[in-house]
């Protein structure tokens, strides 16, 4: 190629400045490969002056020799006829040509592939560029980070080691303070020791001073011993009291601890009694394991251990045994259980989430056909009972909420109903307080009859003492003849306070000490009475105050009277000097 | 008024003797202790001790015998009303709980203290021979307290130390119990009257609960200063203003008028959950800190524990044994001065220091005004044993309380 650069063309034309640049210098194959793309691409126009710039009709020989010496070093055989000279051979020219045309066409082809590789060399090459820069920024934005994130973790390296100085330090401290607080309280001790023997010295000093000055005085003085509480002397200091109180201290502690075990043994049996009843409620929560069979073949020698278990601890007796091993199987064999129940429980909830997911074993669909049975029976129950909550409800409030009328009147009729019960009572009140003073009023009567009796008995009494009197006396008349007035008025006096007292309820000491003994016995008489009648009982007061009772009771009272007649007389007469 | 003795000095000390027939009057002062006898006013007894000082004084179980502390705790002497002997007890210890005898009176522990090391002697209080006498692993012996029982004694260590150790009545180290190690230990202690609990109150603010089966804490009570659980009633005392009819008033106003304008009038009201109480922070220098569980007493049905947080002053916590839960918690208006269950029944009474006592039982809580002119500052308080009456007491004053009992038809 590089005789292409040292050939000059020494043609001067219009388009030779096509050439002259790419003739005279010397290009890259890169620039070589632009300026060939030029130079495949001449116009026509250029083309036709190209041809005849290179040969012209003066030099004719000269460009045949040079095309035949550049067709010869090519390899192509030459164009002379047998190398003569001047002959030019048609044919070997018009094949060189066409394998120059040949050449051409796989330059050209060559040229264009060249190109499109080129081109996708290219736009490889951008891409790639492009890859390269992107991928460069990130890794500058990745070093960036890293180096922040260096950082970031150096920093709280650099902080959590000065925590954990920090916390050294504090831990440091609270040994020095501990260390030190146990120094001074070794050091107070031992001062604290050294006053206190001090102290001790000085003590001793001062019993010795005390007890060696002898007071004169008793230091007792007591007027008279007194007994002792329980009522024994005192003992002497004896081995024997010694080994006695000794005796007693050791009771005392036996008989605490004995009713602290019996408290414990209470405690025990009665928990005992609750394993052995929560054993009995698992066993029977548990399902009979007859009707599943392949679960029995996994719990077969479980349950045969189960039964002998039930068989043997069941029985009353083991219970008050409280060795260890009854102890252990006991509680061993209510784990088992307690474990089984729970196997049982997980195999339920296990059946349940697979029924809700849908079964497939007929066993399943049955129970959850029955399951469904059962809800829809207890659905149907709860809409009855709904119902019959619901018409309840209305009855009630019928009864409860009429219109305001027949509430009302409803109202009135209870009070209504009321009234008449408390009318009633007051009725039933009212008649007994009618037979009461009824039966004051007989008893009033019955007492002024009494009186007046009374009244017709002195006078006549008075009268037969008159006789007697006279009989016997016939000196004394003016003073007979004042007796019977006196004993009139006496009677008068007793007849008023009679009717005072029964129509007041005056107290009876009253009474008493202004009447006479007569009036005195009528005056208790009323005051038993009067005392019954503030009683509240009503019942009580008919009995007393029939009147056939007063009548026994003046009966009686008349009957005192003549046992005391005498007395009375003479009590009598000395009334006459009071008024 | 039954009857009126005259002692030659003032008195500082008084106590009935169990039998209720003598009565003790000690004048530390004079070192003189005084005994009258109720049957015979003639009766006379008189103790003096002379120059050795009189500190305390107490009678035994018995009722015939007088312990009596003599000065810088030298030693006890133990006399004698029945016999002329005269026993001694040396180096008793000085703390605050140094003698206690068993509930039926038939021994009594005391603490020694020997060469700086503490110990403890059990005396059989009949005839006042030594029982038993053992050392004890505390620094600083504070208090011993027989359990109801008589079985088991407990002994607890200087606040410095929180220490519980428990004895058997021969002598025998049942259980020690710790709970922590440096912070101020132990406040206050109480057993349950059925013996089966140790409630133990400590300047955590919290009680810690053992049980006389393992001896270990069976559970904590906490004493928070907010309460959240839904479960606990809490009632707040809350003053409320004397109503006053406008047409009664009158001039000069009568003693009545006058009083019930000054007073005030105070009910209670329920709170609801969540309530927060009147926290106090105590100042860190002091000794002896208000802070922590300083009173501590359990029901006689052995129901319900009532504890006192000096944190929070004002409140009673209330605790049901049964579920060891917080049933109730009274809130007052003022710090509590002291509270008592009474002997029979799950009923608790609680004076603040103001004119009101505080009842409360399971049905519910009453606010009682004491009636009178002027205040009666109740400062403490004392229930009658058979639970119908109490006694309040103020500085100078005291007044009886009935409870009348509601007839069940």
């Amino acid at each position: 190629m590089g005789d292409w650069r040292t050939v000059t063309v020494p043609l001067l034309s219009s388009d030779s400045k096509n050439i002259f640049p790419y003739t005279s210098e010397r290009k890259s194959p890169a620039s070589m490969s632009s300026e060939v793309l030029r130079l495949s691409l001449p116009s026509a126009k250029s083309m036709h002056s190209f041809f005849s710039a290179f040969c012209t009709e003066e030099n004719i020989e000269q460009s045949i020799s040079y095309i035949d010496r550049e067709l010869t070093t090519m390899g192509f055989p030459s164009i002379y006829v047998e190398s003569k000279g001047k002959e030019l051979d048609l044919v070997s020219m018009v094949n060189c040509m066409n394998e120059l045309l040949v050449l051409q066409h796989k330059n050209l082809r060559a040229q264009e592939e060249i190109e499109i590789q080129h081109l996708k060399l290219g736009s490889d090459m951008d891409h790639l560029q492009n890859c390269y820069t992107k991928l460069k920024e990130q890794l500058e934005l990745s070093k960036r980070e890293i180096v922040g994130l260096q950082e970031r973790d150096r920093q709280l390296q650099s902080k959590n080691r000065n925590l954990h100085q920090l916390l050294k330090n504090e831990k440091d401290e609270v040994q020095k303070l501990q260390n030190v607080i146990s120094s001074r309280a070794t050091q107070y001790n031992h001062d604290m020791k050294r006053k206190e023997r001090e102290y001790n010295k000085l003590k001793e000093r001062l019993h010795q001073l005390v007890m060696n000055k002898k007071d004169k005085k008793l230091a007792m003085e007591v007027l008279n011993y007194v007994g002792r509480a329980d009522g024994k002397r005192g003992a002497w200091r004896t081995d024997k009291t010694e080994a006695r109180n000794e005796e007693e201290m050791y009771k005392v502690l036996l008989s605490d601890y004995e009713q602290r075990q019996k408290q414990l043994l209470l405690e025990n049996t009665e928990l005992k009694k609750v394993l052995q009843q929560m054993k009995k409620d698992i066993i029977s929560l548990l399902p009979p394991q007859k009707q599943k069979p392949k679960e029995r073949s996994e719990d077969g020698p479980v349950l045969s251990d189960q039964e002998e278990d039930i068989g043997e601890l069941n029985k009353e007796n083991m219970w008050e045994l409280s060795c260890e091993t009854v102890r252990e199987q006991l509680t061993n064999s209510i784990r088992k259980q307690w474990r089984m129940l729970k196997n049982h429980v997980e195999k339920l909830d296990n059946q349940v989430s697979r029924g809700h997911s849908g079964a497939l074993n007929e066993k399943d669909v049955i129970s959850r056909e029955d399951h469904e049975l059962e809800t829809g029976k207890l659905e149907l129950e709860i809409q009855q009972c709904k119902e019959m909550i619901r018409t309840q409800q209305q009855l009630l409030q019928q009864q409860l909420t009429c219109d305001d009328d027949t509430t009302l009147l409803l109202q009135d009729c209870y009070l209504l109903e009321e009234r008449e019960r408390l009318q009633e009572e007051w009725r039933l009140f009212r008649e007994q307080k009618r037979n009461f003073e009824k039966e004051r009023k007989s008893f009033t009567e019955a007492a002024i009859r009494l009186g007046l009796e009374r009244k017709a008995f002195e006078e006549d009494r008075g009268a037969w003492l008159k006789h007697q009197f006279l009989s016997m006396t016939a000196d004394c008349k003016s003073e007979n003849s004042t007796t019977p007035s006196a004993f009139l008025r006496s009677a008068d006096t007793d007849l008023r306070l009679v009717r005072s007292a029964s129509q007041q309820k005056r107290p009876p000491s009253v009474l008493s000490t202004t009447a006479s003994p007569e009036p005195c016995q009528i005056s208790q008489y009323i005051t038993q009475n009067s005392v019954a009648s503030e009683k509240p009982a009503a019942d009580y007061l008919p009995n007393l105050w029939v009147g056939s009772d007063g009548k026994e009771e003046t009966e009686e009272c008349t009957k005192t009277w003549e046992d005391s007649g005498l007395d009375t007389l003479c009590r009598n007469l000395h009334m006459e000097q009071l008024p | 008024i039954l009857h009126l003795y005259t002692c030659t000095d003032q008195i500082q000390y008084i106590e009935w003797s169990s039998d209720s027939q003598f009565i003790l009057c000690a004048m530390y002062k004079r070192g003189l202790v005084q005994v009258w006898s109720l049957e015979q006013p003639d009766w006379h007894c008189r103790i003096d001790e002379g120059s050795a000082g009189l500190v305390a004084s107490c009678w035994s179980p018995d009722g015939r015998h007088i312990l009596n502390t003599t000065e810088f705790h030298l030693r006890i002497t133990v006399w004698s009303l029945c016999t002329k002997s005269v026993s001694y007890i040396k180096y008793p210890k000085a703390c605050q709980q140094g003698v206690a005898f068993t509930k039926d009176g038939r021994y009594m522990a005391v603490a020694e203290r020997r060469d700086c090391k503490d110990f403890i002697s059990i005396f059989v209080c009949r005839n006042w021979q030594l029982l038993r006498h053992f050392d004890t692993e505390t620094q600083d012996l504070f208090g011993i307290e027989w359990a109801p029982n008589g079985c088991v004694l407990a002994a607890w260590d200087t606040c410095l130390e929180y220490k519980v150790l428990l004895y058997s009545l021969d002598g025998r180290l049942l259980s020690s119990y710790r709970a922590y190690e440096w912070p101020l230990g132990i406040k206050s202690i109480a057993w349950s009257p059925s013996s089966q609990f140790l409630a133990i109150g400590s300047f955590d603010e919290k009680v810690r609960i053992l049980n006389h089966v393992t001896w270990k804490k069976i559970t904590e009570l906490e004493h928070p200063a907010v309460i959240t659980n839904k479960k606990t009633i809490v009632y707040k005392e809350v003053e409320k203003s004397p109503t006053l009819g406008t047409e009664r008033l009158s001039f000069p106003p009568t003693r009545a008028l006058a009083s019930s304008l000054f007073s005030t009038q105070s009910k209670y009201d329920i709170c609801q959950v969540p309530v927060s109480l009147n926290y106090i922070k105590p100042v860190a220098d002091k000794a002896n800190p208000k802070v922590g569980v300083g009173m501590l007493a359990f029901s006689a049905d052995n129901c319900f524990l009532a504890t006192k947080n000096d944190n929070i002053p004002n409140a009673v916590w209330i605790w049901d044994m049964r579920k060891l839960k917080l049933a109730v918690v009274l809130e007052q208006l003022y710090s509590i001065q002291c509270f008592q269950w009474d002997p029979c029944q799950p009923r608790l009474a609680v004076c603040t220091g103001s004119s009101r006592v505080y009842l409360w039982s399971p049905a519910g809580c009453v606010v009682v005004k004491v009636p009178g002119e002027g205040d009666f500052q109740i400062v403490s308080l004392s229930w009658h044993s058979s639970g119908d009456s109490m006694l309040l007491l103020s500085k100078d004053h005291f007044c009886v309380c009935y409870l009348e009992r509601e007839e069940v038809k």
